[in-house]
């Protein structure tokens, strides 16, 4: 968009930060290869059952733990299952639990940070001493009792990695608003009387985004890995339908005899994770090349 | 300058792990599937205790192979003839770790402490046990309120473990932080979740059968874990083996595998009236769904594919070996076409149920692998996991249609099948309640002659396997062992206990 | 400065109340009633009761809560009830193992990520950048859990360098301890390591790029000595501090790596506890863990003030 005033040539406007920011991101070779592994795992997620050469719940009593062949790709696991196809489907839950996970966290992360940071005060105080007490659990044991609270199941799983998640954001968010709070465009707007919600919302909040949405990635990575974790202790989603978490807490007992129903997984887990930490290290750099 | 440095302790490191390897010879590294709770008998209440206390604690009785009752530290015994008074002659010239001798008061203190002091789990063991009388100096009496058979079978478990009244009584409840019995082996330390370390009692009663010097237990909960451990020769003996390593075992020459049918039991229980849940569903309901449910399963398949083949198809409380076994009411074969016929007969030819399964691996198998069976005949099963200690809270709730259970099992049958099938009992998860096998399973209990109790126990099965089916008993497990070739004198129990007698390294 | 320092003091006593609150919420509002699970397979409903009444199970919630407190407040963390030993005793037996491991995990992060760090930093923009980038970021992006086991087939089934299991306490044979040790410890040290990478190479970007260090490029000093005596000294003072505050990730992913690898450490006595209802253990050792966290992270927040004499003055 130009801004033309008549009778004047119009004159090219200056990238936002955030089509700056953007226009790094391009640049950057590793990001733009993990944010295409990033979409092509969505894909997957979203086409699986176009995708997917089998049902990932068909069990078959006569090609248990079946090595790798031309009919099952990636061979089958320990009741008869192609893990390709199971591969395939877990995708959808590896993914759900990241992203679902960490917008839990930044859903209750982002407005209460915003608060404390806004209205400071006792307010601030109560909030940070609440924080400072999540954060000084091991983010895992709370992870586990909220799971084992809930009960054991996906949505358990990420609510209770969502909330686990949340302390860091509620701290980010903090941070950053005390950062913008005292700028001269904040004090320009009380100045001319725009209501406090109306400051924080326009003009707080859009300069917290970018550290969050490096923060939501790294965050998506780490939930990833959480659900693993707690399927590997049993609380995460339940089987018969695939998560790569479970798929590889059955596989560990059969490392001996059929390593493949373990391989795919944990590849998969791997490039996922590394993808969104890549991605996410990316787009600090883009926002604040400073830091680079 | 870094990378040097580097070097040495990584030598190190190899030298350490080669150096165990050389090191006591008569020490056999035990590796147990978990750790055990307290090693206090009379509060202790895992299996897997059990296996730590087959070399500590003697008790007044023992089990052989076949489940008969031979003497331990009594060397007999003899039933008055009202079946209510039991006198038990005990072994002379035993002495506990302490020094302390074994005689008829020792043996009363220890029958009182697992009936009387407070949070003992031995209590309802020893229930029909009103008093004890010290006959004289080596022998004493049982008084009982009723006749109860399972009574020897009970005084060859904890409930008839011997603990020195000297070290009791100066610990109080913290015994089990030391304890002192009369096993072959005496205790030395335990670091919790890490080891427990026992040495040989040079004053066993028996110390020709013990050839080894130490054992050393350690707790390793993942299965994969302690096979990687005895195969990188860290452990000697590992228990609970996966079915799914045996094969790789057997190429294996280093390494032995031994197993034995248990006395317990996988299988699943169904809420027939533990609460309104029974009544809201149709397995709950009708005897010809819950049959039909039976027929609609392939147990040999179940045991091929949950299993590996390491189990031994069953359809009552007791394997199909077991002496008790009804042999009137045999396993039946898979019929889908009769389970469809019932169903139609019941008017619910596509029942809708939901399998509380625990988050236990091998829990979790069988009900997939049911569910995709009984799906054949038109059942529509939805498999709820739950976290093992809440599910058990449910199942005591009655808040479950049906729930994959497995019971560790008991040298007397009555262990298998009274607490879960009485009115009323801590077990009966699945509610049954019903006047004519209350009467049934209370005669099992007060009558002595073995083959009078088979005619009952026939009667029991004719009830609860061929009618009613509260619970739909799949098969027996197979304990599995592992062991380097190194140890020779094991002989496997169906209790799955490890008994130290004969064991030896050479 | 002091003023500062007393405030942070002051801090921790509400933070701890509220720890406390949290985990005994979340302990207590567990489902399934912990006195059958801790009464064994029969259920005897005599156990059953005196474990209610030991328990104190049929109180409510607060009075629990303040019974716990209570003792805590005298020294007292309660007592596992599976294995009837007292907390305080378990916190002795396992700290200093879970420090030992965690220890050993910071010296391996550092090892891994101070150099990734250093390399990517002066290498920027080249394969090698990458590569460091690549190799910190892989301890980021495997399952702990998964890491060990795939190391336990390697290293010890399959080698038989290293032992796959179990912990000898390094007094009583340092070699075996070691031996035992490195593999978790490398496992767990490898996701910090990537945290620390990162962080150096920013640090290290950022002072190879000032003044005084073009200056002794100027004087004609040693490439090598500008980097190692110049840069890094000045890099490396937030990058220590970063260790005190990655003490959290490191208790989070000792927790599966010990039962993994068996270690008789806080995390597998945690996890345990948890599964077994075993209350009192999940509350007293959280709670110290929790207490460390803090201490630590005020330690950190002093080191980073004394080390900063620029902060220092603004403070």
């Amino acid at each position: 968009m130009t801004t033309a005033l008549a009778g004047t040539t119009p004159i090219p406007r200056e990238l936002s930060p955030g089509e700056r920011a953007l226009r790094r991101l391009a640049r950057r070779r590793g990001a733009m290869i993990a944010l295409g592994v990033v979409v092509f795992f969505v894909l997957l997620a979203l086409l699986a059952a176009q995708i997917a050469p089998d049902d990932p719940l068909a069990t078959s009593w006569s090609a248990v733990r079946k090595p790798p062949s031309a009919a099952h790709w990636f061979g089958t696991d320990e009741i008869g299952r192609d893990v390709l196809s199971r591969v395939i489907f877990g995708t959808r839950a590896s993914l759900l639990a990241g992203v679902v996970s960490v917008s839990i966290a930044l859903a209750l992360g982002v407005p209460i940070g915003l608060t404390a940071g806004y209205v400071g005060g006792w307010v601030d105080g109560l909030i940070s001493r609440m924080t400072d007490a999540m954060l000084a659990c091991p983010f895992l044991i709370l992870a586990i009792a909220l799971a084992a609270f809930l009960g054991p199941s996906l949505t358990n799983a990420m609510i209770a990695i969502g909330i686990s998640a949340t302390p860091v954001f509620i701290r980010l968010t903090r941070a950053q608003v005390l950062h913008v709070k005292v700028e001269d465009y904040v004090e320009a707007a009380r100045a001319v009387g725009n209501s406090h919600l109306r400051i924080a919302l326009r003009h707080v909040l859009p300069n917290v985004v970018p550290p969050l949405i490096v923060q939501a990635t790294l965050a998506i990575a780490a939930a990833v890995i959480a659900e693993a974790a707690l399927s590997f202790l049993g609380l995460g989603q339940q089987p018969p339908a695939p998560s790569w978490g479970s798929m590889l807490n059955t596989a560990k007992n059969y490392i001996d005899n059929a390593p493949w129903m373990a391989v795919w997984p944990g590849l998969s887990i791997f490039l996922l994770v590394l993808s969104f930490n890549l991605l996410g290290d990316g787009l600090r750099d883009a926002f604040d090349p400073k830091s680079t | 300058m870094l990378r040097k440095s580097c070097l040495v302790p990584l030598a190190a490191a190899i030298i350490a792990a080669v150096a165990p390897l050389c090191a006591s010879a008569q020490t056999l590294r035990f590796g147990l599937a978990e750790d055990p709770d307290v090693l206090d008998p009379t509060l202790a209440r895992t299996f897997v205790g059990r296996i730590v206390f087959a070399a500590l604690c003697d008790k007044l009785f023992d089990i052989d192979e076949k489940l008969n009752i031979v003497p331990q530290l009594a060397t007999s015994y003899e039933w008055s003839a009202d079946h209510k008074a039991l006198t038990i002659k005990l072994r002379q010239g035993v002495t506990f770790h302490d020094g302390e001798k074994f005689d008829a008061a020792a043996a009363k203190f220890n029958i009182e402490r697992h009936k009387n002091m407070a949070g003992s789990n031995r209590r309802g063991e020893l229930a029909p046990v009103a008093s004890v009388d010290v006959v004289d100096e080596s022998t004493i009496r049982l008084n009982l309120s009723a006749p109860f058979a399972p009574l020897l079978a009970q005084l060859a478990d904890r409930a008839g473990m011997m603990v020195s009244p000297k070290a009791a009584q100066a610990e109080g409840d913290k015994f089990g932080a030391k304890p002192v019995c009369s096993g072959p082996f005496r205790f030395v330390e335990r670091v919790a979740q890490d080891r427990i370390v026992l040495e040989r009692y040079p004053n066993y009663w028996n110390k020709g059968e013990i050839h080894l010097d130490k054992i050393i237990y350690l707790p390793i909960v993942d299965s994969t874990v302690r096979l990687a451990n005895l195969k990188s020769g860290q452990l000697d003996f590992i228990e609970r083996v996966a079915p799914s390593d045996i094969p790789g075992l057997k190429t294996d020459a280093r390494f032995k595998i031994a197993r034995i049918t248990e006395i317990g039991y996988q299988g699943i229980t169904i809420n027939v009236g533990k609460s309104d849940l029974a009544q809201k569903n149709p397995l709950g309901k009708d005897p010809r769904v819950r049959e039909a449910f039976e027929l609609a399963l392939d147990r040999d398949g179940i045991v091929q594919v949950a299993m590996d083949g390491e189990a031994t198809v069953g359809n009552q409380w007791v394997a199909p070996s077991n002496p008790f076994y009804a042999k009137n009411v045999p396993i039946p074969k898979r019929d889908v076409a009769r389970a469809k016929a019932l169903l139609a007969e019941a008017g619910v030819p596509n029942p809708s149920i939901t399998l509380m399964t625990p988050t236990t691996s091998d829990a979790q198998k069988i009900a997939q692998v049911v569910q995709a069976m009984v799906k054949e005949a038109g059942f529509d099963v939805k498999i709820q996991s739950t976290e093992f200690s809440t599910s058990l809270d449910m199942a005591d709730k009655g808040q479950f249609e049906a729930y994959v259970l497995a019971w560790s099992g008991r040298a007397d049958p009555d262990g298998n099948i009274f607490s879960f099938a009485a009115c009323k009992q801590p077990l009966d998860y699945s509610g049954i309640c019903k006047p004519e096998l209350d009467e049934l399973l209370n005669r099992s209990r007060t009558t002595l002659d073995t083959a009078e109790r088979k005619k009952i126990y026939e009667q029991i099965a004719t009830i609860l396997i061929a009618k009613d089916r509260p619970d739909i008993y799949l098969f027996h497990r197979h304990w599995l062992w592992a062991y380097s070739t190194k140890v020779s004198g094991f002989r496997p129990f169906p209790d799955g206990l490890v008994r130290v007698q004969g064991l030896k390294l050479n | 400065m002091l003023n500062h320092l007393l405030q942070r003091l002051a801090q921790i006593v509400p933070t701890l109340f509220f720890v406390s609150i949290l985990i005994f919420g979340l302990q207590q509002l567990l489902p399934g009633d912990p006195a059958m699970i801790l009464a064994g397979e029969e259920r005897d409903p005599t156990v059953i009761a005196h474990l209610h009444e030991k328990l104190h199970l049929d109180e409510p919630l607060p009075v629990r809560y303040l019974y716990w407190v209570g003792g805590v407040l005298r020294g007292d963390l309660g007592e596992s009830v599976r294995i009837q030993k007292p907390v305080r005793e378990l916190v002795a037996e396992k700290l200093p193992v879970t420090i030992e491991l965690a220890a050993l995990a910071m010296l391996i992060a550092l090892a891994i990520g101070v150099s990734a760090g250093i390399v990517s930093a002066v290498a920027k923009g080249t394969v090698w950048d990458y590569a460091a980038n690549v190799f910190a970021l892989w301890g980021l992006s495997t399952p702990n859990f998964w890491l060990g086991i795939m190391l336990i087939l390697l290293f010890s089934v399959t080698l038989g360098w290293l032992p796959a299991s179990g912990y000898v306490s390094p007094f009583e044979d340092l070699k075996a301890n070691l031996a035992a040790m490195i593999m978790p410890a490398f496992v767990l040290g490898n996701a910090i390591a990537a945290v620390l990478m990162r962080h150096t190479r920013s640090a290290m970007l950022q002072v190879l790029s000032t003044d005084y260090v073009r200056t002794a490029r100027a004087k004609g000093l040693d490439e090598r000595v500008v980097i190692l005596k110049h840069a890094l000294r000045n890099a490396l003072t937030p990058v220590i501090t970063l260790g005190a505050l990655e003490f959290g990730t490191l208790l989070s992913g000792a927790v599966l790596t010990e039962q993994v690898f068996t270690i008789p450490g806080f995390g597998k006595l945690i996890v345990d506890a948890v599964f077994n209802r075993d209350y009192a253990v999940v509350q007293g050792v959280v709670l110290c863990t929790a207490t460390a966290y803090i201490v630590l992270n005020l330690l950190a927040d002093i080191a980073y003030y004394l080390v900063n004499p620029r902060l220092r003055d603004s403070a």
